[in-house]
């Protein structure tokens, strides 16, 4: 049965990518063949801390098959300087600590990689790596953030004088005043360990210089290209034009492939010193070991609140596990504890962060970067406050939140770009409303004595957030209908599953009256676009849409201004409709944008239509102006066995707004994904590491994903607040259903098993941890 | 010389015949051999179910079953689900209505994985705890699974035609 055509903003457009995609004719990283590419395997450090005290290649040199092998001293022959320059700007930073390129000396998290086989294949790669004869002086490892902070703590790299990395902090209104003046406080100490993206595709780089053309061509499963192409230029000596970075298809992305890993320069470099192409591809172990994840945060924190719940203040301090290296600067905490403020009135709040190194894999942006873990912190401290004061858990937020009429919003803390965090658009206490209608809250106490009266625990819980998105500074856009007719938008977004294309094509179809079909779109590829982002913090809606719907919007003027000389019409007679222009009430008199463009494209000497520019096309950057804040309520509705610690989530509702929705589908599809890595992150998923910093679950038998039989089926509703931030009125929605969910679930675990009065401060709440609180209670 | 073996089989329908190393996965064989790229690799530990394939009609993981085993077997890839002039499978086009693939990696797996569950459910309608079960050894990261279960109940659940897709 054939969908009707559905375009334009609003619609749930299916997608273009689909077609491809569900017949596996997508073009992943390892799809693609490059004639004589051989094929790579790096050696990767066994130990989180050491010194490598021996290295010898030879018989691995010697084996037949090995084009190559590389360590520091080797690749670095081919760079212009000693390590990778990555680290972005940040207030608070005591040092840099860039990544080199293969370890030189010290190795400091397992899985670092030292050194690199290039080979006719990669069994034979993986064969040669067996042979090399590496020795590591093993040094004491730091694995916790908060003993390494300690005096006296071993040192997590010899380059750095010690584990404190950065400091940073939030402090603003009295805070004294609004403790010495409260009549509640609640104390609390909250740790949340590690998790990561774990997209099921792994990390790949193919390296192809063509000497003819003096080109250097980067396939790269990546978020951002362009950056790729910015760092290669520097660290490679080479100019702009040598470098094309290509995103192909991308397996899923979550923050990790935002992220400039030492293989993105590895590969290229190898490629380079060998004249051939040269392909890696990340295995599942690698991708445990050696791509970036976080999310480990230590908080000691207290809030002070009136008689009546009202928050009067926050206070406390953050310990941040950054691993061995800064690849992404240090926002993640920052992010933490700005999002930890949510829709709420928050009079005063004072917070230092502190940064430790470890001897873990680097951290840098999860799905959600630092924010899920704030939101979690503020709900549980509110949930802590309603049960110690008897309120219900909905009344302490309603009289926290801010009101609709407050709107915008400024929030005394400075962003990133030097602006106050100000909310621009929102109704927080009808979206709670509406969220608790819709989960039936207020029959629910009726429901949970009845169940409890058959030995049933059951909960229901809530969390209300708000996420930052759209981060610019910019993105770019262009679009061309060529003489053939073919409508061709190139953009420096970067698709992993999001669906861009769709988005795209969908909202240039509606601004000229096209089907999404009819429109190719071109993303992650520097050629196409020269100037470029890419993929994090929740941009590209914002971001790579805003700049597509003003370069339409160009381009459907100029199509009605050269059809106007053409039809010799006025151009207030004139519409777009299926792909022409025409004269509104005059069947027939028309000009398709087919013939616009080529008169457009201009005849040997012959004039172009009266005043106009060549060509049919226009090129925009679309400039942000601060964030725009999304918000939300998540309620779920739990099943406790207190016996075993299992959890069954049998109820998941979320009324969400995100502004204007180009494709509510889509938008539905980032929140399911969202919400079901939050709730993975609460329930399943667990980076542990022994005291050494060893990983010990790096398979997916050890670290669990949530599967199909263990989410439950999302009830999700939409308001609508668009943002006066952009002409389309969107905000992101990449990552919201990732920060409401976890505290969500707590917060309804708890609510379960009130009878023993348990209450949950550590993330993930494993089965063990969860029976091990019931029975504390129990004992107490 | 890394130990090689003489195998012969079918992919989808066809005859195959290849010396093949004997440590060569199938997964890694049919998608580097063959070019039949649409089977993928997510973790070559039996756990993402990526690889899926069916092999004498069950479904199984190429990353766990050497190009040797294959030998004499049938197996059918992705690449041989959808019809010979290309239009989509029931199955393949109700994924795509309910929005059921995102970055589509985990895709031919769940699309092997439901041709299976078509076949044995045999015209028997399933719920949707029983779709949830068959799909769980797919790991997806980007759907949250909804709209693949909503795709697979359109197909086999109590409200649709049921005869086998
Ligand atoms: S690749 Fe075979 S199960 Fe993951
Ligand atoms: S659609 Fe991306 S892993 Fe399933």
């Amino acid at each position: 049965m054939a969908e009707p055509a559905r375009i334009g903003i609003g619609a749930r457009t299916p997608r273009v990518e689909d077609a491809a995609l569900v017949r596996g004719k997508g073009c992943f990283l390892d799809d693609i063949h490059v004639p004589g590419a051989l094929e790579a395997v790096f050696l990767r450090s066994p130990l989180a801390h050491g010194l490598i005290r021996k290295l010898d290649l030879a018989a691995a040199r010697a084996h037949p098959g090995v084009r190559a092998v590389f360590a520091y001293d080797d690749l670095r022959a081919r760079l212009t300087m000693d390590r990778i320059p990555l680290a972005l700007p940040a207030a608070g930073i005591r040092f840099h600590v860039d990544p080199f390129v293969l370890a030189r000396e010290e190795v400091c998290y397992a899985g670092e990689p030292i050194a690199l086989v290039v080979a006719d294949s990669r069994r034979v790669a993986e064969d040669a790596v067996a042979l090399i004869d590496l020795e590591i002086e093993p040094l004491p490892a730091v694995a916790d953030p908060v003993k390494g902070l300690e005096p006296g703590a071993p040192r997590a790299r010899l380059d750095c004088p010690d584990n404190f990395v950065a400091s940073n902090g939030i402090d603003y209104g009295d805070i004294d005043a609004a403790f010495a003046g409260a009549a509640h406080v609640v104390k609390e100490r909250f740790r949340l360990d590690k998790g990561g993206g774990h997209s099921i595709e792994p990390r790949g780089v193919i390296a192809r210089h063509d000497p003819l053309e003096g080109r250097l061509t980067v396939w790269d499963s990546t978020q951002m290209p362009h950056r790729t192409r910015g760092v290669l230029v520097t660290t490679l000596g080479l100019d702009e034009e040598q470098v094309r970075v290509i995103a192909p298809d991308v397996g899923g992305g979550f923050g990790p492939k935002a992220v400039f890993h030492p293989e993105e320069l590895a590969i290229p470099a190898a490629a380079l010193l060998l004249g051939q192409p040269v392909k890696w591809v990340e295995d599942r172990f690698e991708s445990f070991t050696a791509t970036i994840g976080e999310r480990e945060t230590d908080w000691d924190m207290e809030a002070a609140f009136d008689a009546d719940g009202r928050l009067r203040g926050i206070r406390g301090r953050l310990r941040y596990d950054h691993g061995a290296a800064t690849p992404y600067g240090v926002a993640l905490p920052f992010n933490a504890c700005t999002n930890l403020i949510g829709p709420y009135v928050l009079p005063a709040f004072k917070i230092a962060i502190e940064l430790c190194l470890t001897n873990k894999t680097p951290a840098a942006p999860t799905r959600g970067a630092g924010r899920p873990q704030g939101t979690y912190v503020m709900e549980r401290l509110l949930d802590a406050m309603a049960a110690r004061i008897g309120l219900p858990r909905d009344e302490i937020r309603r009289r926290n939140f801010i009101a609709a009429s407050q709107m915008p919003y400024a929030v005394p803390v400075k962003q990133r770009d030097g602006s106050l965090m100000t909310y621009d658009s929102g109704d927080y206490p009808e979206c709670q409303r509406r969220a608790l209608a819709a989960a039936g809250w207020s029959d629910f106490p009726a429901r949970q004595a009845a169940a409890l009266r058959e030995g049933r625990y059951i909960g229901l819980g809530l969390t209300n957030y708000v996420e930052g998105t759209g981060r610019g500074p910019f993105e770019s856009a262009s679009i061309r209908v060529g003489p053939s007719g073919k409508v061709v938008v190139t953009t420096g977004a970067t698709a992993q599953g999001q669906g861009v294309q769709t988005m795209l094509a969908q909202i240039v179809a509606g601004v000229l009256g096209l089907e999404p079909q009819a429109i190719q779109v071109i993303a992650g590829d520097t050629n196409a676009s020269p100037m470029g982002l890419g993929a994090f913090a929740s941009r590209q809606a914002v971001t790579a849409g805003n700049a597509v719907f003003q370069a339409a919007t160009l381009v459907a003027e100029k199509a009605k201004a050269a059809a106007s000389t053409l039809l010799e019409a006025s151009p207030d007679d004139l519409e777009l409709h299926d792909g022409a222009v025409r004269v509104k009430g005059v069947p027939g008199h028309q000009k398709t944008l087919t013939e616009i463009a080529r008169s457009l494209a201009g005849a040997a000497g012959f004039a172009l239509p009266a005043g106009m520019t060549p060509g049919l096309a226009a090129a925009t950057d679309f400039l942000t102006t601060g964030l725009t804040y999304t918000n939300g309520c998540h309620l779920a509705e739990v099943e406790v066995d207190p016996e075993t610690g299992g959890v069954k989530i049998n109820r998941y509702v979320v009324v969400h707004d995100c502004g204007t929705m180009i494709n509510p589908m889509m938008v539905e599809g980032q929140i399911l994904g969202g919400v079901a890595h939050g709730i993975g992150m609460t329930l399943f998923e667990w980076m542990r590491y022994d005291d050494q910093a060893q990983l010990l679950t790096a398979t997916f038998a050890d670290y669990l994903l949530p599967t199909a039989d263990v989410l439950p089926r999302l009830d999700i509703h939409h308001m609508i607040s668009p943002t006066p931030l952009n002409p389309l009125g969107v905000k992101g929605a990449a990552e919201s259903g990732t920060i409401g969910a976890p505290a969500t679930i707590v917060s309804a675990i708890e609510d379960a098993l009130s009878p023993f009065g348990v209450r949950i401060r550590d993330l993930p709440l494993t089965p063990a941890r969860l029976r091990a609180l019931v029975r504390e209670r129990s004992a107490a | 010389m890394a130990d090689t073996r003489h195998v012969a089989f079918t992919v989808n329908g066809r005859p195959v015949e290849a010396t093949v190393e004997t440590r060569v996965h199938l997964a890694d064989f049919l998608r580097h051999e063959l070019l039949l790229t649409g089977t993928h690799v997510g973790c070559e530990h039996g756990v993402c179910g990526a690889c899926t394939v069916l092999v004498d009609g069950a479904s199984t993981r190429a990353c766990l079953m050497l190009a040797v085993q294959a030998d004499g077997r049938h197996v059918e890839t992705i690449e041989s689900v959808a019809a010979a002039d290309g239009a989509a499978h029931p199955i393949q086009a109700a994924l795509s209505r309910h929005h059921g693939l995102q970055c589509g990696y985990c895709t031919p797996g769940v699309v092997m994985t439901l041709v299976e569950l078509d076949r044995e459910r045999a015209g028997r309608a399933l719920t949707e705890a029983e779709i949830r079960a068959a799909l769980s050894g797919n790991l997806c990261r980007c759907t949250g699974y909804q709209g693949m279960v909503d795709a697979a109940l359109e197909l086999f659940g109590a409200s649709a035609d049921q005869s086998s897709v």
